[in-house]
């Protein structure tokens, strides 16, 4: 027998969001076990800081733009390349719980599986596999969908329209009649994508997700290993958990995050100083991607909005943490628990107040960059716990898992398994981490490429509608933990500026090969 | 208003990809998703495999100019406006065209993005009936 994996992951989640990771808002006692008795990397990037880039390339082991989902609204090819089609050639049972998103959300037509799925009513469907073959649909044997509301064809939301219909109403319209993400406010402060939701706690997506996996995990045997990923929708906009669980964190006692410049005229020194679709998103003169409300106007965010913005963020982080922690007591109980290892993370993560903004885009700060990651292998291989400065990346997930299964690393994955200390990382030449941008929507075109290492992070913005190619930010992240001055144009950080743009065109010019960039057929 | 127009070129007679897309009722071969259909006179309700049903309005079907319209006129379309056009290139090639219009804007991108899979459909198609005959 292998060792059976545990993928967990949220969506929009930010690394100062966990206790283990200097939060102070949420208590999320099971995930920081987790970090202690297991590895726990302090600066880990996604490969784009949007959803479906971003789990394509957790799936796929490769960045956007070599497996071609460059943007939400891009469906990953049905054919691409799958850790879980390695796993279940390997013998493993495979699943995926909770929100997919390899494929657009916006598909009336149910051209794509996982929409259609829920309405099929199998486990999963036969689709064409990386190396000719077919097989279930990218390798997993079992899927069953949730996303942020109960509207649509997924398999929660149709649990929701059938089985409580009369709590429909009280989750936010995450859509307006435009069909575009919603400004409506709400709460107690009118911020957009808030709600007080009446929803009874059990019948809410995050608890949904647990009992699910719980059923699935209760199928499965001693004898064969496993590989589930459990993927929650929250702590994503809405913001609408139940309102019966809203007083663990009260949003009138909530500092203020350490990078919200309280004074509008501190937010725009901010803004001003880096690339300009941050001043135009600003100041409500540009949306540059569907992410965000396309009728909100961020210079309207008050504190008291961020307020509790993050207390209900808080309040979804913790709903999760007690989740898994109800999956790993299901483990326990199956005699599984020396025998799995268990990865968290997210997507990408949430400006949530940072620099005045909400939501996410083309903003390639900590905010969005910096993700809790952590892997507690398996206690029966005995693995000493660990914390990981060094730079690593969501690309590296499928050959992680394959190093669990004990599998060689596929040629088709451009990220090597995660390094297990800080010597590990030196040895094997984990140094820096590289995050996509491209987005062509509605005549508003996006390009940018930034690398972290140890000391930078440092941003180039292609030529497109709103940039001419010139532009960039550097941040040295020693100095400035907060990225709030932009070094790109200073004499002294020449030289850096040119090493780690040579970093980027070696990445631009890395060997492979690379997919077919996909249509763009919804907005997301 | 958004809209959004793709071209294909086939390789196969005008006549041969009209007879895939001048029948109505054979939109579920070649529209990725849309599972069933029933065409009433001008009437023609579509069934997706999300378990929805779309009524729609047949505008125009002109044999001899090689042109499909329809509307899509189900509530959440507040307007809706599909056209194919199959125009000649030579005797053994053609180009259709399926243009989407729509309000909101964001529903043209949703349905045109279905038109990229349904123009390779119709092209593949209408190739292996020529091949065929």
């Amino acid at each position: 027998m292998g060792r059976k994996i545990l993928f967990i992951t949220t969506d929009q989640q930010r690394y100062d969001t966990l206790g283990v990771n200097g939060g102070q808002l949420a208590r999320t006692p099971h995930l920081d076990r987790l970090a202690k008795e297991g590895i726990r990397y302090e600066r880990c990037q996604p490969t784009s800081v949007v959803c479906m880039p971003s789990r394509a390339s957790m799936l796929t082991g490769q960045f956007p733009s070599t497996h071609g989902a460059w943007m939400n609204g891009v469906a990953l090819a049905e054919d691409a390349p799958s850790v879980a089609a390695s796993l279940h050639d390997a013998g493993y049972a495979t699943a995926l719980i909770g929100k997919a998103h390899f494929e657009p959300f916006l598909d009336p037509f149910g051209r794509f599986a996982e929409n259609a799925l829920a309405n099929l009513g199998v486990p999963t469907i036969e689709s064409p596999w990386f190396d000719g073959r077919r097989g279930v649909h990218r390798g997993f044997d079992y899927l069953e969908f949730a996303t942020h509301g109960v509207l649509g064809p997924l398999h929660y939301a149709k649990w929701m329209q059938a089985q409580h219909p009369e709590a429909l109403e009280g989750f936010y319209p995450v859509l307006d009649g435009d069909l575009n993400v919603n400004a409506l406010g709400g709460g107690d402060s009118g911020a957009p994508q808030v709600k007080f939701n009446d929803v009874p706690r059990d019948w809410y997506h995050t608890d949904w997700v647990a009992d699910r996996t719980i059923s699935w995990l209760n199928q499965q045997t001693d004898e064969r290993d496993w590989f589930c990923w459990m993927s929650f929708p929250d702590p994503h906009h809405p913001w609408d958990p139940p309102r019966s669980e809203l007083a663990r964190v009260p949003w009138r006692e909530v500092d203020l995050p350490v990078n919200y410049p309280v004074s509008a005229g501190e937010r725009e020194s901010l803004l001003d100083q880096k690339a300009r679709h941050w001043r135009a998103w600003y100041d409500g003169r540009v949306v540059s991607n569907y992410e965000a409300p396309a009728k909100w106007v961020p210079a309207t965010l008050t504190a008291n909005q961020v307020r509790e913005v993050n207390a209900l963020n808080a309040v979804e982080v913790e709903l999760i943490d007690e989740a898994i922690g109800r999956v790993l007591g299901a483990l326990a109980l199956k005699g599984w628990g020396d025998d799995v290892d268990v990865v968290f993370t997210t997507d990408h993560g949430e400006l949530q107040g940072d620099f005045g903004l909400l939501f996410k885009g083309p903003y390639h700060v900590d905010a969005l960059m910096r993700l809790p990651l952590i892997w507690r292998p398996a206690a029966s291989i005995g693995a000493s716990p660990a914390v990981v400065s060094a730079p690593v990346s969501l690309v590296s997930l499928a050959a992680t898992f394959h190093s669990i299964a004990g599998l060689p690393r596929p040629s088709w994955s451009e990220g090597a398994a995660l390094p297990t200390s800080d010597v590990d990382a030196a040895n094997r030449g984990f140094d820096q981490s590289v995050t996509e941008w491209d987005s062509a929507l509605f005549g508003v075109d996006v390009h940018v490429r930034s690398v972290v290492t140890r000391d930078y992070l440092y941003s180039e913005y292609l030529p497109g509608t709103m940039h001419d190619g010139s532009e960039g930010e550097l941040y040295d992240l020693a100095d400035d933990p907060l990225q709030r001055t932009n070094r790109f144009e200073e004499a002294e950080f020449s030289s850096v500026r040119s090493a780690l743009s040579e970093r980027l065109r070696e990445h631009a010019e890395r060997p492979g090969e690379r997919a077919r960039p996909g249509d763009l057929v919804a907005p997301v | 208003m958004a809209t959004l127009r793709y071209e294909q070129r086939i390789d196969a007679p005008a006549e041969v990809v009209w007879s895939v897309v001048g029948d109505p009722t054979s939109i579920p071969q070649w529209f990725p998703g849309i599972v069933s259909c029933e065409v009433e006179g001008s009437r023609r309700t579509i069934h997706t495999a999300t378990g929805l049903e779309m009524p729609e309005e047949i505008l125009a079907h002109d044999s001899l100019e090689h042109h499909f319209a329809y509307r899509i006129t189900a509530p959440i379309y507040r307007y809706h406006l599909g056209t194919i056009d199959v125009a000649a290139l030579d005797e053994s090639s053609s180009t259709c065209v399926y243009e989407t219009t729509a309000v909101p804007d964001v529903l043209a991108l949703i349905i045109g993005g279905g038109t990229i899979g349904a123009l390779r459909e119709i092209g593949r198609l209408a190739e292996a009936r020529f091949a065929e005959s």
